[in-house]
């Protein structure tokens, strides 16, 4: 892939994240933080392929796999975590008369 | 051929789901469904790429995938609200440091087959361009693992949350940044390979170095700030590990989480009425209490808890203010029940929330949301604050900084220009403190020695308990 083109998608989407996040209502500070942290867990993609074409050099699998392992956790952890704080903002709602 | 074309158009679709996500998670009504749909976009970028024909080895996939998600999904189900910035903070410094193994993993690939067979192999990608790439990934993963995991110690309560400060920290701190940059230029310009082995895990340790000693000086008032920032390095982490390994997808969401992070440290850095390089270099809260401020007069008054009961009982409007104090002494869910006592005896009830009080961005909504009240009780700070003189009691609970008057009239106060809530304008406060020492920033507060303040000290859960049984007695 031409790398230009990567900085070029890389400008975009710092401005595209700029503009998506503006006045947020200070409630959903904490569950933004943690469903944008659960994004940043993408780099268990590149974990994938690094520990999937990692061969059989023993570092290789070891770095990789423990990247992979490090990346689920952040992925899964962030996700379900938000969504239990969502929930409750969620259930609270309902109750309400 | 035609299965990575696949590959990079479902990519495009994660993006898309990606950028939805985000942008329903700041609004209330979609903020769940937000949170799925970017879900859904991870599951389908982890499922094509699995189909990727670079990968020949699934055992150790499938090993890592299945312990990653009983580790992190139990962790999530078990963490008790209280606890969730150090929760954050620590998924966070796993992510930085999955980012940083994700380029340490593609330097041991160029290390076996060497630069030539490399980039023949990767059309189109250039060797500085690679290995600047792989020291960016190194570097902000790094910081982002161990300025996280520091973070997660000090929110947890493992070690001090005091910032700590020591002679020539800032030096230090220079001298380690300088470091880096001259090993990284060093291993760029040395070719990247075999013989700059040495310097690539100089700089890891460098890194991870730097990580700790960056977070060192912050002290516990200001993690909101902290733990923002982090957030967004561990997305610029993500984006460059994407360009050590050109992936789209991983330039993209790592980004968008980037930006998103540093709007958000944007926010609670106005909140706090200070800049960014002020929170992490000032060492805020190191130095002993009254440092700079105007000395104090006055005595703090105490109240018992029935005395308590009368005030609130006799009062038309209630001011709660929590801080950091609630979250600690898990006090959220009596403090709810109060509020119902308070309301069935007519009087109205309003939650006034601090952007920074806590520990984490948001951090009290949460807490009362876990403890179900109502929405509509949570006001703002710019929007109680004009209604707060008409306000009988003010109830402080466990917050320091954000009703410290101090930060409107003393000048020599490191908080001076910060906003607050003017708890001192209600007719009555109420102060709920563990004892008498200072809060986390260790300013004295001159909310506690005015004439119409009362101190009702202990645990704040059992404090606020007895008043509660107080009106269930009468």
């Amino acid at each position: 892939m031409e790398l230009i083109l990567l900085v070029f998608i890389f400008v975009l989407a710092a401005f595209l994240g700029f503009e998506l996040i503006t006045k947020v209502p200070s409630q959903l500070h904490t569950p933004l933080m943690s469903g944008s942290n659960a994004i940043s867990g993408i780099t268990i993609v590149g974990a994938l392929l690094a520990v999937g074409s990692a061969g059989s050099q023993t570092i290789n699998i070891v770095i990789g796999t423990l990247a992979v392992v490090l990346a689920t956790i952040n992925v899964v952890g962030g996700y379900v975590v938000t969504d239990r704080m969502l929930a409750m903002f969620k259930k609270k709602e309902g109750a309400k008369k | 051929m035609q299965s990575a074309v696949l590959v990079n158009l479902s990519y495009i679709v994660a993006s898309i789901l990606f950028i939805f996500g985000l942008k329903m998670l700041g609004r209330a009504d979609t903020a769940r469904r937000g949170n799925m749909i970017s879900a859904l976009g991870m599951l389908i970028a982890v499922v094509v790429t699995l189909l990727d024909r670079q990968i020949i080895d699934f055992k150790w996939i499938a090993i890592g995938l299945a312990a990653g998600a009983v580790i992190g999904g139990t962790a999530a189900k078990l963490v008790k609200m209280t606890a969730m910035p150090e929760m954050v903070a620590l998924f966070n410094g796993f992510g930085g440091l999955a980012s940083l193994l994700v380029g340490w993993a593609e330097y041991q690939k160029i290390l076996a087959e060497g630069w030539a067979g490399y980039l023949m192999r990767n059309t189109g990608t250039i060797q500085n361009f690679t290995s600047t790439a792989i020291i960016l990934a190194i570097l902000i993963g790094g910081v982002t693992f161990t300025g996280s995991i520091y973070a997660y110690l000090k929110l947890a309560g493992r070690v001090s949350g005091r910032a700590k400060v020591f002679g020539g920290q800032r030096l230090l701190n220079i001298m380690v940044a300088a470091l880096i940059v001259a090993a990284g230029i060093a291993f760029v310009t040395t070719g990247a390979g075999p013989n700059s082995y040495s310097l690539f895990i100089a700089l890891v340790i460098l890194a991870l170095t730097l990580g700790f000693l960056a977070v060192m000086p912050i002290g516990g008032g200001d993690m909101p700030v902290v733990i923002a920032l982090l957030n967004s390095m561990s997305g610029l982490a993500a984006a460059a590990a994407g360009f050590v390994i050109a992936n789209n997808v991983l330039i993209v969401a790592g980004c968008l989480v980037g930006a998103s992070g540093v709007v958000l440290t944007i926010i609670m850095c106005k909140a706090m009425n200070r800049t960014l390089g002020n929170v992490l270099f000032s060492g805020f809260g190191a130095t002993d209490a009254g440092a700079g401020g105007t000395a104090m007069e006055g005595e703090l008054k105490p109240i018992s808890a029935s005395d308590t009961y009368y005030v609130l009982e006799a009062a038309r409007s209630v001011v709660v203010v929590p801080g950091y104090g609630m979250a600690v002494a898990q006090a959220q869910h009596v403090v709810k029940e109060l509020g119902d006592l308070l309301e069935e005896n007519g009087t109205e009830v309003r939650f006034a929330i601090h952007p920074v009080a806590g520990r984490m961005p948001g951090h009290m909504n949460v807490l009362l949301a876990e403890a179900d009240v109502p929405y509509e009780q949570l006001v703002e700070m710019d929007n109680i604050n004009p209604t707060m003189p008409s306000v009988d009691v003010a109830v402080v609970i466990g917050a320091n900084d954000v009703v410290n008057p101090a930060a409107i009239n003393d000048t020599a106060s490191p908080i001076y220009g910060m906003p607050i809530i003017k708890a001192l304008e209600a007719k009555t406060v109420i102060c709920l403190k563990r004892g008498k020492g200072t809060g986390f920033s260790g300013l004295e507060n001159q909310l506690f020695l005015l004439p119409h303040t009362r101190m009702l000290y202990g645990d704040a859960k059992n404090s606020i308990q007895s008043v509660v049984s107080e009106f269930k007695n009468a």
